[in-house]
């Protein structure tokens, strides 16, 4: 098969599209690859411009700069953004990427579906962004979209639902076009016991994307319906029930935290082992930790709601199921330093960032199993404390993972070096002022500071000022990794095919950057070794 | 940095800071003054003394790590690379600590969710963007809002400084009276979309949720009064419901009732009065009309 999509691939050669064309139909898993990345950039800068005047309102008491209607939507679009359009897009960006090479394919297995996914993505966001323009402005329930309250949502509710659709339509067709690819188009001799960590990560995420977005697509139709359509499957009045959609949400929107933080934990286990030169230790075991954290991650949707008055029972068993996620993320973490003991490390860039992961990462999940126990939770939930535990797993988390897998590869996408005195500067930034931001938020909620408010009661203005002050100096931080990354793309010192001391896969194989299609012949089955040396 | 370091850190820069100022740097949660209350602060305490005493183990490995096996300190990389018998202890010991959390968590969590023999029910409804208390079994019930003086002073490009405000965004115009060392029920609903009823003193927070009821009760032990406010986004002045629960010895609660009472049939008499005049009032008119 493979040679006569070679042969196919020869012929078609001379008539690629260039310019525009070529972006909107480009069928190519590199550059689908690029312009997730570069888009999910973009979404990162609006949806921390959102960000920014959340905390720039949150600097002292009383209101100076925004009415509260208009802070509610900065709070929500600056979540739906930031998930669905950064995070989410970067993660099915790198696998685009890095898969085909990663398992020696010469492109994604359904190619065509893979551009439709892609360009699915800017119609959305512009339908969600042209809310802010409309009158109402654009929606302010939250990310989560509770009803009653987002009911009450104006113009933009039909928007905000179809957005949803099409980035969870990008979603589902993406993960199934990763599925797809890694079970049918490894090379010979690469077995699935030898994938890259961040091949069986993505295998994972592709399962639990599958098996949520549909629920998803559900509960917003759902809210169509009863807002448009006549039913009441959330309003009590009509024998509806408003928690319901909670827990059909939340079936959702746990796996969905699991699908933000499982390919960085596929990046880092690549990462450690290239900068330790040392293997990754306990190959087997982060594939099972990982595959029993994906299982758990549906039956524990109901710690998002243990104030809603659930049965003793209910509570209790949400309780016992989410403190025994910290099992299987422990054995991960803990191998992650195994592999560093003992081991001989250097300190370039991607090694800062995914160090400053583990260790934040884990600061992360600590404040997690806090919020586990369900009867302190009657504190913790809805306050600060819960901003904290996830800003820590998603920023210090899946966005430290990004940074550090984006200069862990771009000298392989582009060819050129990065700049390490820069990047070592955007690391440092980042990482000190990411802690001034959102350290002092855990001291606000375990206070008394609710979410989503835009003033507050003066005892906590002291930590709010203060993560203010981290709120600037990271944003601002990150104007440098845009810069670093525009200098790399023009040019730099030329990189070599492996760049890493210690890289092992089978994208060190070749070129720096790659030819345009890659293992057009399979490589050499001698030559996948896998984790093991 | 893990926990620990970071709070000797924060202490240290605190300690700069005149301790006049230090009522704002709150650290922890509220001991606060039901059993319920202070139950839950010792799990908590606990479970953070846990998870600080982890990282302190994994997060001194590591730094140990990053300082000795270093390529620049000429450290040649080992090449193991598995051991079960490793893999075993770091699943079975943290395991057992899950255990050692989950056992005090059950029996709190049983001890919060026995509502029986209360000796008292207060139904609290939310609304946008208020509160309204009715004392079950008394003719006691109004609405509380928040206070003027934070309302002003919370409006953008408002005169007044919140700073110069009383319990700014804390206080409310009446306040929940109610007695000490009683077991009150909690019902919480409310009357258009989802709000959160929270005050940290007591120790929890319950949704109110439009069309159900849900069950909650506190027995304060000590008189005083507790702050609060709203703790589920419930629209554009979710940040501004606050709640005051005021408690007091059971003798001054019921004379605080008794004078609620009369005020409200005082009220009603008032109203009834004002009936009875309009409707002379509506027959003169008609007299007058119909050329009498």
């Amino acid at each position: 098969m493979s040679e006569v999509a070679t042969h196919h691939h020869d012929d078609h050669h001379g008539a690629h599209p260039t310019g525009i064309m070529r972006w909107l139909t480009t069928t190519n898993h590199k550059d689908i690859g690029t312009l997730y990345l570069l888009f999910s950039l973009m979404m990162f800068f609006i949806g921390g411009t959102m960000a920014m005047i959340i905390r720039l309102e949150l600097f002292q008491p009383g209101l100076q700069f925004v009415d509260p209607q208009f802070y509610n939507s900065m709070v929500t679009m600056h979540a739906l953004i930031m998930i669905f359009g950064a995070v989410m897009p970067a993660w099915t960006g790198f696998a685009n990427w890095m898969i085909p090479m990663m398992i020696g394919a010469p492109d994604m297995a359904l190619p065509r579906l893979n551009n439709w996914s892609f360009w699915i993505l800017p119609f959305a966001f512009a339908m969600l962004l042209s809310t802010l323009f409309m009158p109402g402005g654009a929606p302010a329930g939250g990310w989560t979209m509770y009803p009653p309250l987002v009911l009450q949502t104006g113009d933009a509710f039909p928007f905000l639902i179809f957005a949803v659709h099409f980035m969870g339509a990008s979603s589902i067709a993406g993960a199934i076009n990763v599925v797809a690819t890694v079970f049918n188009m490894r090379a010979p001799g690469m077995t699935l016991m030898k994938l890259p960590l961040f091949v069986w990560t993505w295998i994972i995420t592709g399962f639990l994307l599958i098996a949520s977005i549909p629920v998803l697509a559900g509960a917003v139709t759902m809210l169509l319906t009863d807002k448009f359509f006549g039913t009441a499957f959330f309003s009590a009045a009509g024998g509806g029930d408003p928690v319901m959609f909670q827990h059909i949400f939340w079936f959702f929107g746990h796996p969905e935290v699991y699908i933000l933080i499982l390919p960085a934990f596929g990046i880092v286990s690549a990462i450690i082992p290239t900068f330790a030169r040392k293997p990754l230790f306990g190959y087997s075991s982060m594939v099972y930790a990982t595959g029993a954290i994906a299982f758990l991650s549906f039956i524990v949707w109901a710690h998002h709601m243990f104030t809603v008055g659930m049965p003793l029972a209910g509570e209790l068993f949400f309780m016992y199921t989410t403190v025994l996620i910290a099992v299987p993320t422990g054995v991960k973490v803990f191998n992650w330093v195994a592999t560093m003991w003992q081991s001989s490390m250097t300190f370039e860039t991607p090694m800062l960032f995914a160090l400053g992961f583990v260790i934040l990462f884990t600061i992360g999940g600590f404040s997690g199993l806090m919020l586990g126990v369900t009867p302190v939770d009657f504190q913790y939930h809805d306050t600060y404390f819960v901003v904290a535990h996830f800003h820590y797993v998603l920023v210090t988390g899946a966005v430290f993972a990004l940074m550090a897998g984006a200069y862990f590869w771009m000298p392989k996408w582009t060819g050129h070096m990065y700049d390490e005195t820069l990047a070592k500067w955007h690391f440092w930034l980042s990482v000190i002022s990411v802690n001034v931001l959102f350290f002092p938020q855990h001291f606000l909620g375990l206070a008394g500071m609710p979410r989503r408010i835009p003033d507050y009661a003066v005892q906590f203005a002291d930590f709010n000022m203060v993560s203010s002050i981290g709120g600037l100096g990271y944003g601002i931080s990150q104007i440098l990794f845009v810069i670093i990354v525009v200098k790399c793309v023009r040019g730099g010192e030329k990189a070599t095919d492996e760049v890493w001391e210690g890289a092992q896969g089978l994208e060190w194989t070749l070129s720096s950057p790659p030819p345009y299609h890659s293992f057009t012949e399979a490589p050499d089955p001698e030559s996948i070794t896998g984790g093991h040396r | 940095m893990n926990l620990l370091s970071k709070n000797i850190f924060i202490s240290l820069i605190l300690a700069l800071v005149p301790s006049a100022c230090f009522a704002d740097w709150e650290l922890n949660l509220p001991r606060g003054v039901t059993p319920f209350s202070q139950d839950i602060y010792d799990l908590h305490m606990y479970v953070l003394w846990i998870v600080c005493a982890i990282g302190v183990v994994v997060f001194g490995a590591m730094f140990y790590s990053i300082f000795v096996h270093r390529k620049s300190r000429g450290a040649k990389a080992a090449n193991w690379h598995h051991s079960t018998k490793v893999e075993v202890l770091w699943t079975v010991i943290p395991f057992a600590i899950l255990i050692a959390v989950a056992v005090p968590a059950t029996k709190s969590l049983i001890m919060m969710e026995d509502v029986s023999n209360a000796d008292m029910t207060i139904k609290v409804t939310g609304y946008q963007w208020k509160w309204h208390y009715d004392y079950i079994g008394e003719d006691v019930s109004f609405y509380s809002t928040i206070h003027k003086d934070s309302n002003m002073a919370r409006q953008r490009g408002a005169e007044l400084d919140p700073f110069d405000v009383d319990h700014y965004l804390r206080d409310v115009d009446n306040y929940l009276v109610v007695p000490t060392n009683k077991k009150i029920r909690f019902l919480t609903t409310a009357g258009d979309v989802i709000h959160a009823w929270w005050v940290p003193a007591l120790g929890w927070k319950r949704d109110a949720i439009p069309g159900f009821i849900n069950e909650s009760w506190a027995l304060i032990q000590e008189p005083g009064v507790y702050r609060g406010q709203c703790a589920e986004l419930c629209g554009k002045d979710h940040g501004f419901m606050p709640i005051v629960v005021e408690a007091v010895p059971e003798a001054d609660y019921l004379a605080w009732i008794a004078e609620k009472t009369e005020e409200k049939a005082l009220v009603i008499n008032d109203s009834k009065a004002l009936d009875q005049m309009n409707s002379i009032a509506l027959a003169e008119d008609t007299k007058i009309d119909s050329g009498e």
